[in-house]
């Protein structure tokens, strides 16, 4: 078959670093932008991270620690939920994961705009520097909750209504702009940039994953820019646009006409996707940790990349499953529980193939794979109790408790995260060149993952019982059982033992790097392309003079007929390795 | 090939083991910058459209005041449709290696799109004048929004208009402006339509 | 290894702790048991997804874990596993949905003749009114709120002068009669929920939405807040008491009309200077929003009777109120906290003009 030899096909010009600066700091190196994006993702989630403890301890222990008071306890709910949201986890998805990833993943050089990724890293660094400055501002951060609902967000009563939510604003709008610039690189990267024989059904999940959220985020931001937008004006130039008549504390307002629910509707628009955002990249992650882990091919591959599809197109169209009692018209409550339950169908069968990926598997339990397999039981949980949540009217009750609170926990908190350390043992090693510490790993994954459940699974029947979320006392009700403190407690007692035990894991972050075992190329026998490059760490350019071509899909472990469990991508159908077969078996095996 | 037969190939099956396809990097045969661009306008179209469906869901409520629509805004819309048609002309002559209408085209294009800002501009100083500010009716309060978001698009394509126009005055070969002066008309063109959607919501309200 | 048995001991463990635990629904107390069945289909059909996937996941960790020379199979896909699959998801979901739906069909048409109830929230306190005689409520509109009108309602309708205003934030209701409460905002979102009704709803500023249920037991439930409204979101409670319908028209014809509480405002001893400069500084800054001066609780503790008194502050000390006591309560509120209060009041800094006169007011409310 005739084909354009390698350096015929088209290449990106690659921007050669000469100093140190340009190196690692004003870098465009994909690799390295990852690093920054991770790093500062992680640092800031680990202030948020912080905030939860004090809220739990709050919760704990109500009244026990006098600093903090009401106003503080909402300004930590609202700063934590944010962070976690869009600047930890969207960030490190897209921006850490995704411009790792991606390039590598499809064999290119680099992203196909290195200098407008730079700018993206660069304009997200100042969006968290404007957001943690809103703590140091009179008045403190925004306590309105990470829903920022008007009217409420820029009244009296809400702590940070002066200065906090100016800065919370601005923040999101640069973050905003951020993630365009890089979602720009990661689409065009995907379509164009691929090496030859890359086709997109040979892509790694991982990449599908990412390639599909950045598709959402780039068509759902703009709907949380535009409500930051009027927000801001309502806020500062007195605009009405969500803004009702409205006599606050007594004083009659200025404001007159809008609407807040305006607001919830745009918000959400972005809000669901943005579960998606944060879900995607992790389902794409873990399908790949499950494959190599397991040593065998993800299960019904199309099945999954289709899923990931339905899944990117339907998360559009079940917004207002988050405003069933909000007021807004209840007719759309048939139409959007029965789209929220549709969706459940595709994301069903992606935990099928998780689980029937391990059956007849050759299971290795190395620590990615623990964090694999918790991902799946945790997600289980927030999958299934979102089934609640989407079903209108189980979801009265349930709206706004404990429930809600273990729910998004468990599927968009823990979930994800669990994916998130689950990716950076399975990947440090080529960041790196060093094995991250096993004992380490296994002791911090155990604790993370039973610390975790630990917390949240208990906590979805304080929301039966009824317990209001965001609520910074609950002392003084007559339907909460005495019991239900007891559990507070030890739920404070259990976040804080999962808290500790992340400094476990930054100290192996580092100690590793030092004095981690060389891992060399390819330490998991893994099929894609990062794992083949020429150095590990891959260099600048990631492949040397030529790009690898690409042979086969990203899932050929334990071909029958092959003389290794695991075939390269890279690896010709003519290597003796293959086994002659052109890697396959014959045709009895196939759908046995 | 449709999306639809890519999606439903088998990676794993034989005949897919191999580098056979003719697959050279790219799923699309166009520059990747006009991908990239593309990718873009479709971000900016999304926001547009949402911003127009909350100027029209808000409309429905209470206090709405229509708009006095300035009569210069007619005339601001000729202006940024001359500055498309102009750049339209930089681009076909750029096509036809006819550098000079490439230089007057392009040249036209950026000056007209300066003066539409001008315009918008002078626009917002009448209404400011006029008493119509942005408190208290929300009409104005999207009007200003949607022309100062419309505008900020405008002054980002400027800004790669300058880097283009600074290549021309380099004096680089046609062969090499073409693509720019390709991606500018496109994202022009863009921009006039999205103006001439956002005229028409602003008239209607 | 260790993993799947773990794993089994979770799987476990959560089906032990579901049916051990002691944290359940409240006993409900209105018609809404539908939803109660709705959410136990939800729970079955889900619990069931959950043991099944998860013990999967367990055997299978367990039966494939690697040893030497286990090779995994290779199977890319199985259409038919697949789509049966998926089949049964759809049918789990639809048996879900379905009676979902039809609950919340009930749950938004309100049947004919449910009595009509208003719920009225502001930053953080409960208001209710009925509609009188009539069985009307007056229209209202923000823009009539005032000192003497708190509930805004329209002097000129004719239907509003007989509505019942429940001022301090204790709701009754008669048993056994559909209610349909009408729910209306001064400044931001709230939520009315009460655990043993099941059924909630938010308070939008600027719409007045509704919801509807059925009371169906006597007893004395807590009213609260479930939409993020400020910093005292968590203390704007109250009750709402479902009596037998004697004891309700009872509790209903002691509570003034609107009628007999403007002529009540209107009669009321007129005040010195300073002290009517006062009340428009605490309108003003919003005082009245929390603390009252008619010796009803709020928010805030009340000023009728604060002069002179007793307080019993938060850490047991007691402090008398004089004036150095207000002007340090104002500027740096939290320093002396009032037991039984949130430390929610934020500081406020006044001229001393100001200041004196609210400290003349609320002498004049101690006399
Ligand atoms: C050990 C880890 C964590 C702990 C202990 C924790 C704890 C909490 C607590 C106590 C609340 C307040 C609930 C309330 O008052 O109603 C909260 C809210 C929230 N958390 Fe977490 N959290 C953790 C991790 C995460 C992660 C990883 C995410 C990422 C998605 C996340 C997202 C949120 C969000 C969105 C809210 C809601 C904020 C709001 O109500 O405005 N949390 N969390
Ligand atoms: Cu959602
Ligand atoms: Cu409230």
């Amino acid at each position: 078959m005739a084909y354009v030899a390698p350096a015929e096909v088209d290449d990106i010009e690659l921007h050669d670093p000469q100093s140190f600066i340009t190196k690692y700091i004003w870098s465009q190196d994909h690799k390295v932008i990852a690093l920054q994006y991770a790093a500062t993702a992680i640092g800031i989630g680990l202030v948020a991270l912080v905030l939860s403890l004090l809220m739990r301890l709050q919760l704990g222990f109500p009244g026990t620690f006098s600093f903090i008071d009401p106003s503080s306890y909402y300004q930590f709910v609202t700063m934590h939920g944010m962070i976690m949201v869009i600047y930890l986890l969207t960030a490190l998805f897209l921006g850490g994961f995704g411009n790792y990833l991606i390039p590598l993943m499809c064999g290119a050089r680099d992203m196909v705009f290195p200098y407008v990724n730079m700018l993206s890293y660069w304009l997200y660094l100042v969006a968290v520097l404007v957001l943690v400055a809103s703590f140091f501002v009179p008045g403190g951060p925004t306590g309105a909750g990470w829903t920022l609902y008007p009217p409420q967000v820029i009244l009296q009563g809400t702590p940070g209504h002066d200065w906090g939510i100016i800065l919370m604003l601005v923040s999101l709008i640069i973050f905003i702009v951020a993630f365009t610039m890089g979602g720009l690189n990661y689409v065009t990267t995907v379509l164009q940039a691929r090496t030859r024989g890359m086709t997109l059904m040979r892509m790694p999940l991982s990449v599908w994953g990412i390639f599909m959220a950045t598709i959402l985020a780039l068509l759902a931001f703009p709907a949380l820019f535009v409500s930051a937008v009027m927000l801001l004006l309502d806020r500062t130039l007195g605009t009405s646009f969500f803004m009702p008549a409205i006599i606050s504390m007594g004083e009659t307002l200025d404001y007159g006409g809008g609407n807040p629910l305006l607001f919830q509707h745009l918000f959400w628009f972005f809000g669901h996707p943005e579960v998606y955002i944060v879900a995607l990249p992790a389902f794409g992650i873990v399908s790949d940790l499950l494959s190599v882990h397991a040593r065998k091919n993800i299960f019904g591959y199309r099945m999954m990349v289709w899923a990931i599809v339905a899944i990117g197109v339907l998360s559009f169209v079940v917004w207002a499953h988050h405003m069933y009692v909000s007021g807004m018209n209840p007719l759309f409550g048939f139409f959007f529980a029965t789209t929220t339950l549709i969706i459940a169908v595709p994301t069903a069968i992606k935990v099928y193939n998780w689980v029937l990926t391990l059956w007849r598997g050759d299971i290795h339990l190395t620590v990615p794979m623990l964090f694999a397999i918790a991902f799946i039981l945790t997600f289980v949980v927030g999958g299934l109790t979102g089934l609640f949540l989407g079903n209108v009217v189980v979801d009265v009750p349930l709206s706004d408790t404990y429930f809600v609170v273990a729910h998004f926990h468990m599927v968009m908190g823990v979930a994800p995260i669990l994916v998130v350390f689950g990716a950076i043992y399975h990947w440090y090693p080529k960041i790196t060149g060093r094995m991250l510490n096993d004992a380490m790993g296994k002791f911090h994954f155990w604790v993370t993952f039973l610390g975790t459940y630990a917390i949240y699974f208990p906590m979805h029947y304080l929301g039966f019982v009824g317990v209001p979320r965001r609520y910074y006392s609950i002392e003084g009700t007559d339907f909460i059982p005495a019991s239900a403190v007891t559990l507070n407690q030890s739920i404070t007692i259990a976040a804080f033992i999962v808290g500790v035990v992340q400094i476990l894991f930054i100290y192996n972050l580092i100690w590793s790097y030092f004095k981690g075992k060389p891992s060399g190329p390819n330490p998991w026998k893994a099929t894609s392309l990062e794992w083949q490059t020429p150095q590990t760490p891959p260099v600048h350019g990631n492949w040397g003079p030529n790009r690898p071509l690409v042979y086969r899909w990203a899932y050929d472990y334990s071909v029958p007929g092959a003389a290794q469990d695991y075939l390269p991508q890279t690896m010709s159908p003519d290597d003796p390795i293959v086994g002659g077969h052109l890697g396959r078996g014959d045709e009895k095996d196939h759908h046995s | 090939m449709s999306i639809f037969r890519i999606l439903a190939t088998k990676p794993w099956e034989r005949n897919e083991a191999s580098l056979g396809d003719l697959h050279g990097g790219g799923e699309l045969s166009l520059p990747t910058q006009k991908i990239g661009l593309f990718v873009f306008l479709s971000v900016v179209t999304v926001l547009f459209g949402l911003i127009a469906a909350a100027n029209v869901m808000r409309m429905k409520f209470g206090d709405w005041q229509p708009l006095t629509d300035p009569q210069m805004l007619w005339v601001n819309t000729g202006v940024l449709a001359f500055s498309s048609l102009a750049l339209q002309w930089a681009s076909v002559s750029a096509r036809r290696q006819n550098l000079k209408g490439l230089k007057i085209g392009f040249f036209l294009g950026g000056v007209l799109a300066v003066a539409f800002l001008a315009g918008q501009i002078l626009v917002w100083r009448n209404l400011i004048d006029s008493g119509h500010v942005v408190l208290g009716n929300s009409a104005n309060g999207f009007f200003y929004m949607i022309t100062a978001i419309h505008g900020l698009h405008l002054l980002g394509g400027l800004w790669a208009w300058g880097k283009s126009a600074v290549r021309i005055g380099r004096g680089v070969e046609i062969r090499e402006l073409r693509l720019g002066v390709e991606l500018c008309t496109l994202y022009w063109h863009f921009l006039l339509l999205v103006w001439l959607g956002m005229f028409a919501l602003l008239l209607r309200t | 290894m260790a993993v799947a048995i773990v794993l089994v001991l979770l799987i476990v463990g959560s089906v032990i702790f579901n049916f051990l635990s002691p944290w359940w629904f409240t006993p409900i107390a209105s018609n809404w048991g539908t939803i109660d069945t709705t959410l136990i289909i939800t729970f079955i059909i889900t619990g069931i997804a959950f043991v099944a996937i998860s013990l999967f996941m367990a055997y299978s960790i367990y039966r494939f874990h690697h040893k030497e020379g286990r090779v995994a199979h290779y199977e890319p896909e199985n259409n038919k596993l697949e789509w049966w699959l998926t089949i049964l998801t759809t049918i789990g979901v639809v048996a879900m949905l379905a009676p979902g739906l039809v609950v919340w069909n009930d749950y938004i048409t309100v049947p004919e003749g449910a009595d009509e109830v208003e719920a009225v929230g502001k930053q953080w306190q409960w208001s209710f009114r009925f509609p009188g005689e009539d069985g009307k409520l007056g229209t209202t509109d923000i823009k009539f709120v005032s000192f003497d009108n708190p509930f805004g309602i329209n002097p000129d309708d004719p239907n509003g002068q007989d509505d019942i205003l429940i001022s301090e934030p204790e709701l009754h209701l008669p048993i056994d009669r559909p209610v349909k409460m009408l729910l209306r905002s001064y400044d931001v979102l709230h939520d009315f929920y009460v655990p043993q009704f099941r059924a909630k709803m938010d308070l939008v500023p600027g719409l007045i939405t509704y919801f509807w249920f059925i009371p169906t037991r006597t007893g004395k439930f807590d009213l609260l807040c479930a939409e993020l409204c400020g910093v005292g979101h968590y203390t704007m409670r109250g009750h709402v008491v479902v009596d037998e319908a004697e004891d309700f028209d009872e509790w209903l014809s002691s509570k003034p009309t609107y009628a007999q509480f403007l002529a009540a405002a209107t009669a009321a001893p007129a005040m010195t200077g300073l002290a009517t400069k006062g009340q428009e500084v605490a309108g003003a800054q919003g005082c009245l929003s929390c603390h009252t001066i008619d010796g009803t609780s709020g928010v805030g503790p009340t000023w009728k009777g604060l002069f002179g008194k007793e307080e019993t502050l938060a850490d047991g000390t007691t402090v008398r109120v004089d004036e150095a006591y207000l002007i340090e309560s104002v500027s740096d509120p939290n320093a002396k906290l009032v037991e039984g209060f949130a430390p929610i009041m934020p500081p406020y800094e006044l001229s001393d003009e100001d200041m004196a006169a609210l400290i003349a007011l609320i002498k004049s409310k101690s006399e």
